[in-house]
């Protein structure tokens, strides 16, 4: 049994090892992509950004909406429903907003690029590009772990700022928050480093969910099979890597 | 050629979008409280007591924030809490003997200092001292008074 635990340990390790190696890789080879290839990278922003911009939006509606609505009607408890922005909005810009859209970009734009890198792998498709002399790791890897990393600060953005706008919808309009007390505690109590500790998170969840995405996809079992459980695989350990890490974000920077 | 020019749209479309987001949360969400003068002056004033005071409170006087705590010790040797804290130089007409207290903001608000002007004709400058201060009122103090023995009216200030 002991020998079961050593083997499924060292096996872990080792899969972590390559998968660190593997952004080692995806990094050294980001500069020149950046300057020889950006088209390559606009196209998977486009693909892995703009194309989840919907979702995301629809999302932070009613994430800030039912923030809103849960917010006020505990406050109102306390004659406190004044502070409505306060909770709405350290909520989402420093948890919420990071969270929800790597999970959600983990499920729209990770799964397809898994999917699609998966797929590749299993036509041969990569292979023959390595029979052409193309590495197939600067041509189809690292433009779509680039194209994750830029969108995801940018889709956190558009998910926090429709989230303080729908909590806003929900508290100001519907429910009869002040407009001016909405607001005005909102940003007498967030400071800059709030917004910061958004940011970071969400760079960070990015760099997460681009790599674990393109590592399934590049390492997937190339069969039906395979691609299958590589799709799944990715939304699964991204879930998890995410919520790990910003647990661990959050006590650093606290 | 026609779904490039989609894809361009949407992508520029989409950046735009993030950027102009990312501009509201960073100008429109946080509050302007954050005082930021580029040439400034120290003053020190002594409290009794400083409550919850802490570094980078705000110093505001008739409510206009005008300068921030810098730092709070406490001076062993007459056994009263020392706060230093700057005020931008360009409110360099503030009487010497006007009064510093810490108050709070709302009922549960942080503590802040609070500057009521005084009459001299001298002015406070580079490392004067603020004489006349009032300490931050503990809320459990005031309690416990009134639960033993009605109002607090012989607080000794």
């Amino acid at each position: 049994m002991f020998r079961d635990i050593y083997v499924t340990f060292q096996g872990f390790l080792r899969n972590f090892g390559a998968m660190c190696l593997f952004l080692l890789r995806l990094v050294q080879y980001t500069p020149s992509v950046l300057v020889k290839r950006f088209s390559l990278v606009t196209y998977q922003v486009y693909n892995a950004g703009a194309l989840s911009i919907v979702i995301i939006m629809i999302s932070g509606l009613f994430v800030g909406g039912v923030l809103g609505l849960q917010a006020y009607s505990n406050l109102e408890r306390f004659n406190a429903e004044d502070t409505t922005g306060i909770f709405a909005g350290f909520a989402l810009i420093k948890e919420i907003g990071p969270v929800i859209t790597a999970l959600l970009f983990a499920g729209r734009a990770g799964t397809s690029l898994a999917s699609e890198i998966g797929l590749m792998k299993a036509t041969d498709q990569l292979s023959a590009m390595e029979m052409m002399a193309v590495d197939p790791l600067r041509y189809v890897a690292v433009p779509r772990f680039l194209g994750g990393v830029i969108s995801m600060p940018l889709l956190t953005a558009v998910f926090t700022t429709v989230g303080l706008l729908g909590a806003h919808l929900v508290a100001v309009e519907l429910l009869g928050v002040d407009v001016g007390a909405y607001w005005q505690q909102l940003q007498s109590a967030l400071d800059m480093e709030d917004v910061y500790e958004g940011i970071i998170k969400s760079v960070v969840f990015g760099i997460i969910a681009s790599l674990l995405a393109v590592w399934e996809g590049y390492n997937s079992v190339p069969t039906a099979e395979g691609v299958g459980r590589a799709t799944t695989r990715t939304v699964v350990i991204t879930a998890i890597a995410v919520l790990v890490f910003d647990f661990m974000i959050t006590a650093w920077i606290l | 050629m026609q779904q490039t020019r989609t894809m361009e749209v949407g992508t520029g479309l989409f950046a735009l979008l993030g950027i102009g987001a990312l501009f509201f949360l960073t100008t429109q969400t946080t509050g302007n409280n954050d005082f930021d003068a580029e040439e400034t002056f120290t003053v020190e004033a002594r409290f009794d007591n400083v409550g919850s005071l802490k570094k980078r409170a705000p110093v505001s006087m008739s409510g206009v924030t005008i300068g921030r705590v810098t730092d709070i010790r406490f001076d062993s040797g007459s056994l009263e809490a020392v706060v230093s804290f700057v005020v931008d130089s360009q409110y360099d007409q503030i009487p010497d003997d006007s009064d510093a207290s810490i108050l709070t903001a709302g009922l549960l608000g942080s503590q802040y200092i609070g500057l009521t002007a005084g009459g001299s004709e001298f002015y406070l400058e580079d490392g004067s001292e603020v004489l006349f201060t009032q300490s931050a009122i503990v809320l459990e103090n005031i309690i416990g008074k009134f639960l033993i023995g009605g109002p607090p009216q012989d607080e000794e200030e």
